[in-house]
């Protein structure tokens, strides 16, 4: 007991710096990310399909517009065309990786605008809380109380048809649950004492909204938003589907797979090329989010 | 426990020798002249706050957190809070503060009521009362280096990043970290070193009144020493007023010129801290003292406190310390009892003093004491 008591004079009073090499958490973050087999597979995939619809003219010597009537539904590996052609003897190497360019777009589109209406939105009603906020999250849930596919067909069939409206459609059928992730992780970060250090230092709310909350509470966002380009590739393609999306002729992986649908007892394999790709895209995006949530999740503190 | 001697010479060699040490009082600080005369700094009247708590649908319970907090606190000196968790003093810290709006009651610094200030005045009072937090994990944002961490008031100030980059370095050279410190994230740290970045930040306004509620609660008891050093130290040399706010009877009494015990949200006794170990007044001052181990094995342990800390939803009438107390009386139940000045500078609010007291009582007829 008496040894106990002397301990503190015996030890010297040495600056406490461990060994430790100054890391910043974003090269830690890096470091981890690239070390994911499957998250890095998904993003090459990603990447590639990307590219690949960016460079679609210098891959392909077809218009993705124009068929050949004499060369309709050839089986995959025919000369010439090696995933074979649609049911108007257009190429379908071509008019997939055309069609890439409109599908990861209504993809990756909608999700970063609900991401950042969302993140608002929810930041915003979990900070402030109160009236406000229960306001804003009662909103939120009545939009969420809707299916994703039939609240995206409502809004889209009530704006018309178009890329554009789909676009809007899905941005606003992702708003709620983005923000309700957003309400939740600003709920559990503002109860923390370095929010009350930045309230006495005089700081304004939206000043420590933006400084203090967000990028604690990016990291659930961003995970649950890139699950969503999947979700979202998916509703858009059910849109071009439903006739509500991409107009044809233009290319679209969606409207693709509905206008081959009549072809899937001639030609199988060409039929579901479409669908395939949708469902690598999503994959992908998927893994890709599993790998993030995986490096981000060092030790939160 | 036993605090090291010549700690502060310790200390002081953790800082880079040659160091310009701009001291809080550049400017408006009073001159050690003034300090003599010990001004009051910051006077807390009649604070009251209660937190409403949802108990059903519709209906709603009142805790009464703090109730009619009254002290004074003058200028260089420390403060000490003690008490039970759940008394209070968080509170009160927070009141003070201005994080928390009070039901009643008023903050004056300098004389100035902080609450009826607006905009511009209110930042520049408030700057000057500044809090160093109880949980060095969560008092320091995750996703922010050290260096921004320190620097976000001085942002929020309109410093320029020049100014704020040779304040980081004089702050973290002050409490005894490199001026590398500045690049590493709080995950890298231990939690000592994250309570030193917590009070460099504190003082990076270089304000005059700085909180420290269980500052050194969540740290080993050695780097307890260190940190509890390290603030006495930088008291001297920035002539601080703190106010130490812990539940640990010895750090306090090591820290404190004065000392509140507060009990369920009221002040139950107001003394220096000599006169609270020779001579404690109100029984929950006793049980306390009494429920510190003692280093001596042959002594015999203390009867502990009986009985739970009744819930602050209902809190006893009359003294709110009568439920536990082995010498409460049929007035305790009906009256609250007034702080009173039992020996100069000694404020107790209990029934045994004072003109209610039961007839040939004086404090050696009180139960509880072991002293």
């Amino acid at each position: 007991m008496v040894a106990m008591v002397q301990v503190p004079a015996a030890v010297p009073a040495t600056p406490d710096t461990g060994a430790v090499a100054p890391r910043s958490y974003l090269a830690e973050v890096r470091t981890r990310f690239l070390h994911n087999r499957a998250g890095m597979i998904a993003v090459s995939a990603l990447v590639l399909l990307a590219v690949a619809a960016l460079v679609a003219p210098l891959l392909s010597p077809y218009d993705p517009l124009i068929g050949n009537a004499t060369r309709r539904l050839l089986p995959i590996g025919s000369a010439g065309h090696p995933l074979g052609t649609d049911e108007q003897g257009r190429d379908m190497l071509t008019r997939l990786l055309y069609g890439g360019r409109l599908s990861l777009l209504t993809g990756m589109l909608p999700v970063i605008v609900s991401t950042v209406i969302g993140t608002v939105i929810g930041a915003t009603a979990g900070y402030l809380g109160g009236p406000v906020g229960a306001v804003l999250m009662r909103t939120m849930d009545m939009l969420y109380a809707f299916p994703a596919i039939m609240l995206a067909i409502a809004i889209s069939a009530s704006l018309g048809p178009g890329v554009t409206n789909s676009v809007l459609a899905i941005s606003m059928v992702f708003i709620a649950p983005i923000s309700r992730v957003a309400e939740a992780a600003t709920r559990r970060v503002i109860f923390l004492e370095y929010i009350e250090a930045a309230r006495l230092s005089g700081a304004s709310t939206a000043c420590i909204l933006r400084s203090q909350v967000l990028p604690n509470i990016f990291n659930p966002i961003f995970v649950y938003a890139s699950g969503l380009i999947g979700l979202s590739i998916v509703i858009a393609s059910g849109l071009s589907f439903l006739g509500m999306g991409a107009r044809p002729p233009v290319p679209e992986w969606g409207f693709m797979l509905n206008s081959l649908r009549g072809a899937i007892y001639v030609q199988p394999w060409v039929a579901a090329l479409p669908g395939f790709l949708i469902f690598v895209t999503s994959m992908s995006c998927n893994m890709m989010s599993d790998a993030l949530r995986d490096a981000l999740d060092i030790k939160d503190a | 426990m036993t605090m090291p001697t010549g700690h502060s010479d310790a200390t002081n060699a953790l800082t880079p020798p040659g160091t310009g040490w701009r001291s809080a009082s550049d400017g408006a600080t009073p001159s050690p002249a003034t300090r003599t005369q010990s001004p009051v700094l910051l006077r807390v009247e009649g604070l009251r706050k209660r937190f409403s708590v949802r108990t059903g649908l519709c209906s709603k319970a009142y805790v009464s957190a703090v109730d009619n907090v009254s002290f004074t606190v003058e200028a260089g000196t420390t403060l000490g809070i003690v008490g039970e968790t759940g008394c209070g003093k968080s509170t009160t810290a927070r009141l003070v503060l201005g994080l928390i709006e009070p039901d009643a009651g008023s903050v004056a610094f300098e004389g100035v009521d902080v609450q009826t200030l607006t905009g511009p005045r209110r930042k520049t009072v408030r700057r000057n009362m500044q809090m160093v937090f109880q949980d060095p994990y969560s008092a320091l944002n995750p996703r922010m280096s050290i260096g921004e961490s320190i620097a976000f008031p001085l942002r929020v100030h309109g410093y320029s990043k020049a100014e704020q980059r040779e304040r980081i370095e004089i702050l973290l050279q002050q409490v005894g970290l490199h001026s590398q410190h500045a690049s590493y994230y709080p995950h890298q740290m231990s939690g000592g070193q994250r309570q030193r970045v917590n009070i460099a930040r504190a003082l990076a306004l270089e304000p005059r009144l700085v909180i420290a509620d269980e500052a050194v609660s969540a740290l080993d008891k050695s780097v307890q020493a260190q940190v509890l050093n390290l603030l006495t130290d930088l008291q001297e040399r920035l002539q601080l007023t703190y106010i130490f706010i812990s539940h640990d009877l010895n750090v306090v009494q090591y820290m404190s010129d004065r000392v509140l015990v507060m009990y369920l949200g009221q002040i139950v006794e107001h003394c220096t801290p000599e006169a609270l170990y020779a001579a404690p007044l109100h029984p929950y001052t006793k049980a306390l003292l009494a429920s510190i181990p003692d280093v001596n094995p042959d002594q015999p342990p203390a009867a502990p406190l009986e009985g739970e800390l009744p819930s602050p939803l209902s809190p006893p009438s009359g003294c709110r310390f009568r439920t536990r107390c082995a010498a409460a009386m049929p007035v305790c139940a009906a009256a609250r009892p007034p702080m009173l000045q039992e020996r100069p500078g000694h404020f107790v609010a209990c029934h045994l003093y004072g003109p209610s007291a039961p007839a040939g009582t004086d404090e050696g007829h009180i139960p509880l004491t072991n002293h």
